[in-house]
This record gives C-alpha cells, structure tokens and sequence, in this order.
C-alpha cells in the first residue's frame, strides 16, 4: 500500500528526516514512537503533503503512485487520512458544512453520486453516536471552543465518514484523560479491517494498550531505528528511550 | 466638478426650502456650517485625520441633489427579505412614505423623519442635531445641507424587541444625499438600529451622512450600519454618539462597497460605568478604499470600550483604520481594548493602521495591538487534507476571518443578514459555510 524509500525532509535549512524506510501492507496496524523532536510529526505532515517540509530525496509509492508528487487533496482523496496532532479551528464554518464538503470531495473522486443533505445527515449522526459526540457540534464552528477530547473525537469523527485507505493518527493521544482516550481508541478501533491499515504516531506506549500494532517502529534523529513486535512498545516504556538512541550513534559510527 | 463653489451654489438655491428653515436657530446654524465648509473646502491629506485617505478624485466628479427619490419596489422587497420590523426608507436623500412600513410602535417610542421631528419636536432636536463645529468640514457640509433624515426617539425604559431599519438607496446617477439621522434613548431604553446604505446598478453617486446619537443613563443602543453601496459611489458617513453613565453603546460597522468610503465614529463617556463594543468589518477589492476613523472619548471613571477591526482586502484595494483612545484625567477605571487584523489576498493590497492612545489617568488597563497578515496556512493545510480543492479551501479561510467580526452581532437575524452580505461578495460566494 504505502512503500517509503530512504525519504529525508527538512525545513528550512534544517533536516529532519534522515532515510527513513517504511513499508505498509493493507490490514497492518504500525506505531511509530520516539522521543520528543525525533521527526514523528514531520513524518505524518511530509506524507499529508504539508508544503512547509522539503523533502530532498528518497520515494514514496502510494497505491502504485508517487505520493509525494501528489496535491494535498489528491492524496485525501485517494484514501490517505491524517488525523492532526492540534487539529485547526475555523470560526464561522459549521462543522456540518465542513464534513459534508469533504465526503462529498471524496466520493466525487470515487465516482460516487455526493450525499444530498438528508443522507449525509442520516450517516453523520450515526457516525457521531459511535464517537460520542452530541449533535450540537455538527452546528458549531470547526473545532472553535471544543476541548481536547472533543476536538480528537471531531478527527476519528471525519476519519469514520472519509473511511480511508491509510489513516495515519498523530499523537492522537496527547492531552486526552483515560475516558477520551479509551473512545478515540473505540472509534479507531472500529474502522480496523483488511482493507485498511493504520499508522500510529504516539510518544508513550499508552495508547497501544488500546490499538493494538502488528508492528512497532522507533523513529530517532530522522530514521527508524529499530522494529520489533508489540513487545518493543513495552520495552520503550520500561527503559525510556535513552538506549535506543545510544545504540543509534552506535550503530551509525559502526556504519561508518 | 464638486467644488466648494458648487455647494455654496447650491445652499443658496435650496435653503430656503429645507425642512425647518423657518426655525431661526436651524436656519443661523446651517449657514455657519455652509461657511464653515466654504472656508475649508473638502479635507486634505494634509490634515493628520485625512492622511491617507484623499478626497481629490471626489472633487472631480459632479453631483447634484435629487429633486425627489423614486425606486423600484423589487429593491426594498430583496433588502426586507421578509423580516419583521420597522422600515423607513429613503432614496436619493427624500423620504419615500410608499416604499416605507414603520408598522405598529410601542407607546413612547417614535420612528419618523427628521423633518417631521422638525415640525413636532424642535426644541428637543436644537440640543441633538449637532453643530457646525463638530467633527471634519464634511459632517459641517452635511448639517447645511441635510434637510431630512431618521429621528427614533425611545422614551424612559421603553424597549423596542424588532429592530428599526433605515434604509439609504442611491438611485440616480450623479445624485447626491445628504441625510442626517437622530437617535435619542432615554434613561432605561433599549433598541437596535440598522442604517443600510443600498446603490442600483453601477452608478456613480456621493452619500453624505451624518448620525447623532443620545444615551441617557442605562440606556441601551445597539447600531448595525450596513454600507453595500456601489462600487462608484462615494461614502462619507459619521456617527457621534454621547453616553450618560451605565449606558451600553454597540456599534458594527460593515463597509463591503462604495469606491471610497470613510466612516468617522465617535464616542463620549459623560458618565461613569458607560461601556462600548466598536465591532468593524470590511471588504474592499478592485482598486477600492475604505477608511474608519474612530475615537473613544473616557471622560468618566469605569469605562469600558472594545474595539475590533477587521479588513479583507484584495487586488489593489486600500484600507485604513486608525483608533485614538483618550482616557481623560481622573477617569480611573477605564478598561479598553482595542485590536485591528488585516488580511491581505494579494500583494498590492495595502492597508494602514494606526493606534493612539492617549493616556492621562492613572489607574487604567489599556491594551491594543494589530495584526497584518495573509491567509493562514495551517487552516489551508487542514481543509486540503480533507479533501477540498485549493480554491474552496482558500474562499473558507477567508469567509472564517470575517465570521470572527460577524460573531459580536448578537441578533441572530442582522447576524446572518450580514453574513449574507458578505458571502455574497467573497470568492466562493453564498454557499459558502453554511449548514449542511
């Protein structure tokens, strides 16, 4: 599905990711972790296709396409999902409007007739019901005065209706107290099937213990730095990431 | 030409036959501001107040008042679009009784011409129609010239729920209007107004318009002005309001047309615990200019006034906001904000922001900054991710940064009516944001 070939990326004059190489089959759910400025976001941003990032070399093959030579919306389109560490807010635009305009972008591209307003009302609600969210925030402002919690459920919200191919969740976790996390993790958990996979950025291991990964990556100074099972994410949480990142200069001074 | 010498012409002509011209002190005081105005001319960007706004492509153009004002029906049916409320209308600066539905009023509350104020209420309008010194040598050329106008008058405590509309239309080409409106609230009332300044079709007109409102104690004003006019018209418009202590005084200013429109807003805190809300918001493309000159007078301890500003402009359009606070000695207390944030759709577009603050108490919170900007990125970035085309994306941004000044009106109905408005101007026009 998504196979990312020694990508390196910067901002500005300053890298970020280094070569990293990652590859997603249909089904897998993977989780990246790694300290604080280790390059997760940028990684999640640079695939979304955030203009800000440069990325000076490598590939990333989408579906059979080169996904970075692909427009934001196209690859929203075609089934890639980012689920936004600060989602934005946008005063004055109904949530309603804002959900409805992007399935409808969406199926559009699909070939698919777009929901008039009865339907998507009909899919909306359901959708909302399975998150928790109160039918109120479908007449309020995109994500404007919503709280953490509401704002994460407003992405795997949007992430329900989209129903992407890849859904890269963000440090979906941050700032969220155990209720909030346990229903963003019950609404990701519910769109897990053969046909979609998952990639999950986390800086702790505690949102693992809901979404469960086939594979565990660390990311540290640009790259991944070691893969294992489920069984790594423990590891992380028990010995921190400081030998992680000791073994990497290790292994870099070995390499060299 | 629209000289000095074509006004003082024209005072001399028509004068005589204004609205209260046989009331001595009217007649002495329109002359003095006809002087007034005959010895400074238009204003100069040499003045401080004028610095960046030039009326010189104003002096070149010719305008005379309609003899009478006449439009079609059709043109105030789309403004009412249906709602309620109290509607006096005026075209070509004449009041037209057919085109108006002022409706059933609540006792103590009063909606008419200024000429007809001037026939039944003289002595109160001597104390509120306002000098010949008062503000620019525009608003003196409007006193001299304005022989109607609104008068509202809301007795002790009396509320008005639906808002009073006065609507403003520029029919004829090359017409002149020149109006000046009277509010006056007694202690305890409370009303909304809205002033809409409507043009036909592409025509080339001057509006000059003055209002003056009154707050007594714990009155309450909420003013909506709405100028749509059209993109050839020249927009001259003032409102001086004074508030008597505990009184609340709203202002939104929503300037979308006129080729050059200047809006002078003054206020005066006569009593202590006055609070006002200076909500701005304007649109200007094309090779556009809208001016807002505003000046909040804290002469009392415990004010409190909010001012927002908010431009968006485009092409080569030009916007200008500047904002004098004066906290006056011994007016402790006072609480003031003031913020102005421009976004620009093009690199031609400029706009020019000044803050004064003029501070002589001690104990006073006074805070203002400005922001200029271009569309957010972030915001781009989130919507494109959800699928939108650059352009839907972009038009929502923008439609986002005008919500934020559209969001202080809190009458739900004059809310949407000016989101309307101004939706109807942006790229990406109505349908934009608007529930599913």
């Amino acid at each position: 599905m998504l196979t990312i070939k020694n990508l390196h990326a910067s901002i500005g004059e300053k890298p970020i990711l280094k070569g990293l190489d990652l590859s997603i089959k249909a089904g897998e759910v993977h989780a990246i972790m790694g300290p604080n400025g280790s390059g997760k976001s940028t990684l999640a941003q640079v695939l979304a296709g955030r203009e800000n990032f440069h990325v000076d070399q490598g590939e990333a093959s989408w579906l059979g396409q080169d996904l970075l030579a692909m427009p934001i919306e196209e690859r929203a389109r075609s089934g890639l999902f980012l689920a936004f560490q600060y989602p934005i807010e946008i005063p004055g635009v109904s949530n309603a409007y804002f959900l409805k305009a992007a399935v409808n972008a969406v199926r559009r591209h699909q070939g698919l007739s777009e929901l008039d307003a009865m339907d998507f009302i009909k899919r909306v609600k359901s959708e909302m019901k399975a998150v928790g969210m109160r039918e109120e925030f479908l007449y309020r402002s995109v994500n404007e005065g919503f709280s953490g919690g509401e704002k994460k459920r407003n992405e795997v919200l949007q992430m329900a209706l989209l129903e992407p191919k890849l859904a890269i969740l963000d440090e979906t976790d941050s700032g969220l107290d155990i209720d909030a996390l346990k229903a963003v993790a019950d609404g990701v958990n519910r769109l897990r099937s053969p046909e979609r996979a998952l990639l999950v950025i986390t800086h702790y291991q505690r949102l693992l213990d809901y979404i469960v990964p086939d594979f565990v990556h660390v990311l540290a100074g640009g790259r991944i730095v070691r893969s294992g099972g489920r069984e790594l994410a423990l590891e992380l949480e028990e010995r921190g990431y400081g030998w992680i990142e000791s073994g990497d200069s290790a292994q870099a001074g070995a390499a060299a | 030409m629209s000289t000095v010498d074509t006004w003082t012409a024209d005072f001399k002509a028509r004068s005589g036959g204004f609205s209260g011209a046989s009331l001595p002190w009217l007649a002495a005081r329109r002359l003095r501001a006809m002087e007034r105005f005959a010895s400074e001319g238009w204003p100069g960007t040499k003045l401080e107040n004028w610095h960046h706004t030039s009326l010189a492509a104003l002096g070149q153009e010719s305008f005379s008042p309609a003899s009478a004002g006449s439009c079609s029906r059709s043109t105030i049916d789309a403004l009412r679009d249906g709602q309620a409320g109290h509607w006096l209308v005026f075209v070509d600066g004449h009041h037209v009784p057919d085109l108006s539905d002022v409706g059933a009023l609540p006792d103590g509350v009063q909606v008419r011409t200024l000429a007809q104020a001037l026939v039944g209420q003289p002595d109160l309008l001597e104390s509120r129609l306002g000098s010949e010194l008062d503000g620019s040598s525009v608003v003196a050329l409007n006193l001299a010239l304005a022989s109607d106008g609104a008068f509202v008058h809301v007795a002790q405590g009396k509320t008005l729920d639906d808002p009073i509309h006065l609507v403003f239309v520029s029919a004829q080409d090359r017409a002149a209007s020149f109006v000046r409106n009277v509010i006056v609230a007694e202690s305890g009332a409370s009303a909304t107004i809205v002033e809409h300044y409507v043009g036909e079709n592409a025509q080339t007109t001057l509006t000059n318009s003055v209002t003056r409102a009154s707050l007594a104690a714990d009155a309450r004003i909420t003013h909506l002005k709405l100028q749509q006019e059209s993109a050839q018209t020249y927009h001259l418009g003032a409102l001086d309001v004074a508030q008597e202590g505990g009184s609340v005084f709203n202002s939104h200013s929503m300037s979308f047309g006129a080729r050059l429109a200047r809006h002078d807003i003054t206020t005066n805190f006569a009593g202590r615990h006055c609070e006002t809300l200076l909500n701005g918001l304007y649109y200007v493309d094309g090779r556009r200019h809208v001016d807002h000159h505003t000046r909040i007078e804290h002469a009392q301890p415990q004010g409190v006034s909010r001012e927002y500003y908010r431009g968006i402009l485009a092409d080569t359009a030009r916007g200008v906001f500047s904002g004098r606070i004066l906290v006056e000695p011994g007016a402790d207390g006072t609480d003031a904000v003031q913020r102005s944030d421009s976004l620009l759709l093009s690199r031609m577009a400029r706009t020019d922001t000044r803050p004064e603050l003029e501070i002589y108490a001690d104990d006073v919170k006074c805070a203002h900054g400005a922001t200029v900007g271009q569309i957010d990125e972030d915001s781009l970035f989130y919507l494109r991710s959800r699928g939108l085309d650059e352009e839907h994306a972009r038009n929502l941004v923008v439609y986002a940064f005008a919500a934020q000044a559209l969001a202080r009106i809190e009458n739900e109905s004059l809310r949407q009516r000016a989101a309307k408005s101004v939706r109807a101007l942006l790229p990406g026009g109505l349908a934009l944001g608007e529930p599913a």
